[in-house]
């Protein structure tokens, strides 16, 4: 088998991926009676027209990044976090406690106190589905579900009971929302104009920190290990249930990292619908990115521009906003079975046959 | 006692989404598929049964058979939609948990989106009314509680004795069993183990569907983007609770309903408990009950989650 076949064979798999998750979407196009193609446009190329807009894919690429890095550990140490929804939202209600009791405190003390608050709200929140899983094999697909609905009453109870901003108690109006948090927590917005935040550079360390962690120290190799094959890692020594449980944790951390990072440069209070489907986009964005911090920081900006996309199809063209969802469960449908058909060995051997054998016909028809 | 009569007669018609999903799922899992987009089979099968009552068959004589056709649709379509996940996972041999999410994530999404286009916002539909027997439901405290329900609500009954005959006294029910625990040897002796999980994975899309069509023609009478509200998650969690026998399913799903109504039931009388909290019960009975069940997954079919690849060496 030559090296240019086994290119081409690959890169014709991956375009006809590509080509089958669009015609998916056009079905779904067709029925509501859009326009396929000026409706991809509107996604794909719209949102990069002006600077604001282009700010605002920036804006949702940054949770976005953060969420897929702790869901790429979670999910190379072999345990799926569907949960980031759920340990965002702690995560958010970690930061404004730690805003809402030390108003007075410096930035310099306070801003870092509020993001470690959310990341190990999030995290102590993932510890509860990566235990269950070590000790009692409950699955994590369906705690971590179930806790994504718990945390969601949890946060309304919070938002609606102990953290009511005083205002909408006096005003009556019931609003469930916490006070604006103090401006010492406030993340800099650096382009005038425009709500782009300086968390956008804290994603970026922490996609290089990842980075480091899984492949240039030996948890992170353990963890890999433990993920890749349980069995030969627990036969090489490794303790596999406790590296579940430690990329779990790590997971939830992020997750709850991107909470605070979201109010402390976006919304400035925690408010109803923040996490706003980031925690599940980030599996999507964290299997496009290759479950890897140099593929995960394009495919956030990738997965930015289509919410950000959808989002103006809704008046461009009519298509509604809820298409992303719809996009990004073909997404993740078409990545499993591609990855599946490209590990392949046997197709792609058939595949070389068939070429060969054509060739050779073509060359004895030359003869 | 009128608080107990109650309490069932509200839990009965509630537990018959779950019961109709896990049913499903338990066809998928004893064929060994894990199939997690349960909840987006739903989510299509709730807008689908509405759209079509909602959309030509206002009120009328006739609006029955519509509410027929839209229970049909939604039947339908949920069989695509798990055929397209036996595409994914049996064909392709995906893992199933990751897909799962995928499917839901499509079900969801798609229904949203088309609910958006045709519908608009929350719409309230006549719905299917209740059917009491005659006779039978004058009778006191059973009559409430057991004959005066939809008439979904019996045939769902009704099934769990057919599911249970299907699964254990007829061939393909053994075939299905036989795929789920040793594929390899159901391939040995002629079964053709693809088409089999195929077969499973349409019965159980299909009865997702109805159990969405439930949800949104009968109980809620409406469709809204959260009408499911993890069901499907729960569905799936009630099938390792009822370690994969049709009976055992049918308790977990009354288990979860009764405790859902007497929730609602204590609200009703005006106690002061936090609304949240009240509405996190079920969702953490699941992990409890999971917890608890770690044994029970030994009984559960060998195969569940491991895709068959007839070329491949053992």
């Amino acid at each position: 088998m030559t090296k240019q076949f086994r290119l081409f064979y690959k890169a014709t798999i991956i375009l006809l991926a590509i080509l089958a998750a669009m015609l998916i979407g056009s079905v779904i196009l067709l029925t509501i009676g859009a326009n396929v193609f000026r409706t991809y446009t509107v996604i794909l190329f719209e949102p990069l027209k002006t600077t604001l807009q282009l700010s605002e894919v920036l804006l949702r690429a940054i949770p976005l990044t953060i969420i897929a890095l702790g869901i790429s550990v979670a999910y190379r140490s072999g345990i799926i976090n569907i949960g980031a929804e759920g340990q965002m939202l702690m995560g958010i209600l970690g930061t404004t406690a730690v805003a809402l009791s030390f108003p007075e405190l410096p930035k310099v003390v306070l801003l870092p106190m509020a993001v470690i608050a959310g990341g190990i709200a999030g995290g102590a929140y993932g510890f509860i589905p990566g235990i269950l899983k070590a000790k009692l094999h409950v699955s994590e697909l369906l705690s971590t579900v179930m806790l994504n609905y718990i945390a969601a009453q949890f946060y309304t109870f919070m938002l609606r009971g102990p953290m009511l901003d005083p205002a909408e108690k006096i005003s009556g109006t019931g609003t469930p929302q916490s006070m604006r948090l103090t401006r010492s927590i406030w993340l800099d917005r650096f382009l005038p104009g425009t709500r782009l935040h300086t968390g956008i550079f804290f994603a970026l360390f922490l996609a290089l920190l990842i980075y480091l962690l899984l492949w240039k120290t030996s948890y992170g190799y353990k963890m890999r290990a433990a993920g890749a094959s349980s069995r030969a890692a627990r036969y090489g020594g490794i303790n596999v249930t406790w590296y579940l449980v430690i990329a779990m944790v790590i997971s939830g951390m992020f997750a709850g990292m991107a909470g605070a990072v979201e109010i402390a440069g976006v919304h400035r209070r925690a408010i109803e619908g923040m996490t706003s489907g980031y925690g599940f986009s980030g599996i999507v964005v964290a299997l496009f990115g290759g479950l890897h911090p140099a593929g995960i920081v394009p495919a956030s900006f990738f997965f930015g521009l289509l919410i950000i996309g959808a989002d103006m199809t809704q008046r461009l063209v009519g298509v509604p906003a809820n298409m992303v969802n719809v996009l990004q469960g073909i997404i993740i449908l078409v990545i499993v079975s591609t990855k599946m058909i490209l590990a392949d060995p046997y197709l792609m051997e058939n595949m070389w046959r068939k070429y060969q054998s054509l060739t050779k016909k073509t060359k004895e028809v030359e003869a | 006692m009128n608080f107990i009569v109650n309490i069932l007669s509200l839990g009965i018609p509630f537990s018959v989404a779950l019961l109709i999903a896990s049913l499903g799922e338990m066809f998928n899992q004893r064929a060994g598929i894990f199939n997690l987009g349960c909840e987006g089979i739903m989510a299509m099968g709730a807008f689908l049964g509405m759209l079509i009552p909602y959309s030509i068959g206002q009120g009328g004589p006739t609006s029955g058979i519509y509410n027929f056709i839209g229970i049909l649709v939604a039947m339908g379509v949920g069989a695509l939609f798990g055929m397209l996940f036996g595409f994914v996972v049996v064909t392709f041999r995906a893992p199933q948990g990751i897909a799962g999410i995928g499917l839901q994530m499509f079900g969801v999404g798609t229904a949203g989106t088309l609910f958006r286009h045709f519908v608009g916002g929350t719409q309230s539909i006549p719905g299917v009314g209740n059917l009491p027997i005659p006779g039978l439901s004058n009778i006191p405290i059973l009559g409430p509680i057991f004959f005066s329900h939809n008439i979904l609500v019996y045939l769902a009954f009704l099934f769990v004795p057919v599911a249970w005959y299907i699964l254990f006294k007829t061939p393909w029910g053994l075939r299905v069993r036989a795929v789920g625990t040793n594929p390899r040897a159901a391939d040995s002796i002629g079964i053709q183990v693809n088409r089999v999980r195929y077969q499973a994975l349409a019965v159980g899309g299909a009865l997702a569907g109805l159990a969405g069509a439930y949800l949104s023609l009968f109980q809620a009478k409406m469709f809204s983007d959260g009408i499911i509200a993890g069901r499907g998650f729960i569905a799936v969690a009630l099938v390792y609770f009822g370690h994969w026998h049709p009976v055992k399913v049918m308790g977990g799903a009354l288990l979860f309903s009764l405790a859902q109504a007497l929730q609602l039931a204590i609200q009703g009388q005006g106690i002061n408990f936090p609304y949240e909290f009240a509405v996190m019960l079920p969702y953490a009975l699941v992990i409890i009950v999971l917890a608890f069940s770690k044994e029970s997954q030994l009984l559960g079919p060998t195969s569940l989650g491991k895709p068959f690849n007839r070329e491949k060496r053992i």
